[in-house]
């Protein structure tokens, strides 16, 4: 079973927010954490591969620090890690997740998993996009999901109650709280995942060019909330 | 030219969300602002009864898919005749309301049709010609006003009880198009329905919420007696939750749900950034904790300090005279 794990790497959820001189998000001094979906994402994937056989790739798109993210899932058991870098231009959902499927495109996989949504931008659409790249069926809000030869069974939180979805493998899923209690890095984790594969790859590396992941929705203005009255 | 403004008349069971009248709504006055028609679309199995309620809301015309396969909503039966549509009458904008279904039909149809979408917005105005997207990010740290400047149709998601939902009766043209469902690769195995007659905590009107201050999961039922007096949903912080108190569908948060009602009542709960991330776009917010130090008072627009086991009690009693 060959399981990929989106994996993005998000601002602290404490982290306060400031905008720079050009009025957008000042990312300097934040600490970064693996989005906390993300870490339910990489959690099942490794318990689906503790049941048999199976190798563990997480992928992310991002600047050279998210290599932070990824090590950490490598330190909790993930056996490799891509990193593609996209360079500084204007991402949207679109541009990223046209990045995460043409580097997926080429690798093999017969599930992928995500976190539903990233805690910071939080736009809940970047696997959904993925999966119609890559033409394969999404399940999104899983609390649980089981493997079964080629198919699967996941349960999906739905307003009022939940859902039981099987679809056949190759799928993609997104994690919703109550999948599982992720781990945390053992210190023999820790020291293993430095010797752990990462490849880093560029736009090109991938294939694609700035003008293939031009974002589609533009930013006009950031501002920070009035205080309530 | 790509033209209209549509808002996906989201159904289930037979009974359309209401998110989708508010959304209808304010559609018509972008679509005033903007010459285009205001159009809902409808989607399911023997639908055609609620063209007459969505028709109170003002749309120019509704059109409808009615297809056996499309009875429950399923990812690809959803999104395949969402799309066909909109590649078909190629409106200028798509609006679905940021719920389950919202959520996951949008991500889909955007990216079939390669375009942008704005999800879980608190706001929509009309500036130079164009729909612009007000969307809290960074768990509200952030306000971010947004466009999709050129691909069509703009997309977006709204967070329910973001706009009115005001009766503006038309004669609606009603529009049925045969549309199949294609290939559904989602296989709806069951379907499990938790039995409560609360609203559901994403579109309740108003919401009671108990946090560690609760103690223990017994005393829940004094947040249900509360909440039921005013036909509210019931919701928690994380610390409830990771107590095992309450299910973790109960959660307000960051890493739970985003909630946007008139009322919100925090019984217990310091008002932790994580929290107020899920909570703060309330119309009004009522604390009740015993300290006067805590988070929530700096948010909240109406704060009681006091011990919960005493004010919610009373609360629900004189509530009870008002209802009555
Ligand atoms: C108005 C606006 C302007 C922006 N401008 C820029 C910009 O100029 N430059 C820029 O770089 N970003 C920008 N961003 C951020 C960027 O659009 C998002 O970070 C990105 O599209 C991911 O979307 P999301 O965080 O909403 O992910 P969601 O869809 O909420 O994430 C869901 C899941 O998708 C997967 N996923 C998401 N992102 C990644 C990733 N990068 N790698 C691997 N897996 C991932 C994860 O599994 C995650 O749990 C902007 C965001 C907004 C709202
Ligand atoms: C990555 C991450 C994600 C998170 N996501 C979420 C999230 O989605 N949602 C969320 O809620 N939290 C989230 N948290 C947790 C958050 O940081 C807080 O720990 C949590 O919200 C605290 O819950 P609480 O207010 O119920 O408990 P506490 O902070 O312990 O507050 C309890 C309050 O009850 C009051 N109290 C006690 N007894 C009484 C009484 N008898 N009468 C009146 N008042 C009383 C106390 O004065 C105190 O203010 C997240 C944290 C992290 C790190």
């Amino acid at each position: 079973m060959k399981i990929l794990v989106c994996l993005k790497q998000t601002f602290d959820t404490e982290a306060k927010i400031t905008l720079d001189s050009n009025g957008k998000i000042e990312s300097k001094g934040v600490s970064m954490i693996m989005n906390p979906y993300d870490e339910f994402a990489v959690e099942e994937a490794l318990r689906i591969k503790e049941k048999g056989e199976g190798e563990v790739t997480v992928v992310s798109v991002g600047g050279q620090q998210t290599q932070d993210a990824l090590r950490q899932a490598l330190a909790m058991g993930a056996d490799k890690a891509v990193l593609v870098d996209p360079g500084a231009g204007e991402m949207d959902e679109y541009s990223t997740a046209t990045v995460l499927a043409k580097a997926i495109g080429g690798m093999e996989y017969d599930i992928i998993l995500g976190g539903f949504r990233a805690v910071d931008d939080g736009s809940a659409q970047v696997v959904g996009r993925v999966a119609e790249l890559l033409n394969i069926p999404v399940v999104n809000v899983i609390t649980k999901l089981e493997i079964e030869g080629g198919n699967a069974l996941a349960t999906r939180e739905v307003e009022g109650g939940s859902e039981v979805i099987e679809v056949a493998l190759p799928a993609a899923f997104t994690a919703q709280k109550g999948l599982n209690e992720p781990r945390y890095p053992s210190m023999k984790g820790i020291m293993k995942a430095k010797k752990k594969p990462m490849d880093k790859k560029t736009l090109a590396d991938v294939g694609l060019d700035e003008s293939q992941i031009a974002a589609k929705v533009k930013a006009l203005s950031f501002s920070l909330p009035e205080a309530r009255q | 030219m790509a033209k209209g403004i549509w808002v996906f008349a989201e159904q289930r069971e037979g009974q359309v969300k209401k998110v989708s009248f508010e959304l209808l709504s304010e559609g018509r006055k972008v679509a005033d602002q903007l010459g285009e028609e205001l159009c809902a679309v409808l989607v399911g199995k023997n639908v055609s009864g609620l063209t007459e309620a969505i028709s109170a809301y003002g749309p120019d015309k509704i059109y409808v898919v009615d297809n056996d396969a499309l009875e429950n909503y399923t990812t690809d039966g959803y999104t395949n005749a969402v799309s066909d549509l909109v590649k078909k009458y190629e409106p200028s904008a798509l609006l679905l309301g940021c719920t389950v279904t919202g959520r996951d039909l949008s991500a889909q149809v955007a990216q079939r049709l390669e375009t942008g979408l704005m999800t879980d917005c608190t706001g929509m105005e009309v500036a130079d010609g164009q729909l612009v997207f007000t969307r809290p990010i960074y768990a509200g740290k952030t306000i971010v006003k947004a466009a999709c400047p050129e691909a069509r149709p703009t997309m977006a998601t709204i967070r329910p009880n973001t706009f009115a939902a005001v009766e503006n009766a038309k004669q609606a043209e009603v529009i049925s198009v045969e549309s199949g469902a294609g290939d559904i690769r989602q296989v709806i195995k069951d379907i499990i329905r938790q039995v409560s007659e609360r609203p559901e905590l994403t579109e309740a009107d108003i919401i009671v919420s108990g946090g560690r201050g609760m103690k223990g999961p017994e005393n829940f039922k004094l947040l249900e007696d509360l909440a039921d007096v005013v036909g509210a949903a019931v919701g928690a912080s994380r610390a409830a939750v990771d107590a095992g108190w309450v299910s973790h569908s109960f959660q307000v948060g960051q890493t739970g749900k985003t909630v946007s009602p008139v009322l919100y009542i925090a019984c217990g709960i310091s008002g932790a950034i994580q929290h107020l991330a899920g909570m703060s776009s309330a119309k009004c917010i009522v604390a009740i904790n015993k300290d006067e130090e805590a988070n929530i008072f700096k948010v909240a627009d109406y704060g009681i300090v006091g011990d919960l086991f005493e004010v919610v009690p009373i609360l629900t009693e004189e509530l009870k005279k008002v209802m009555a």
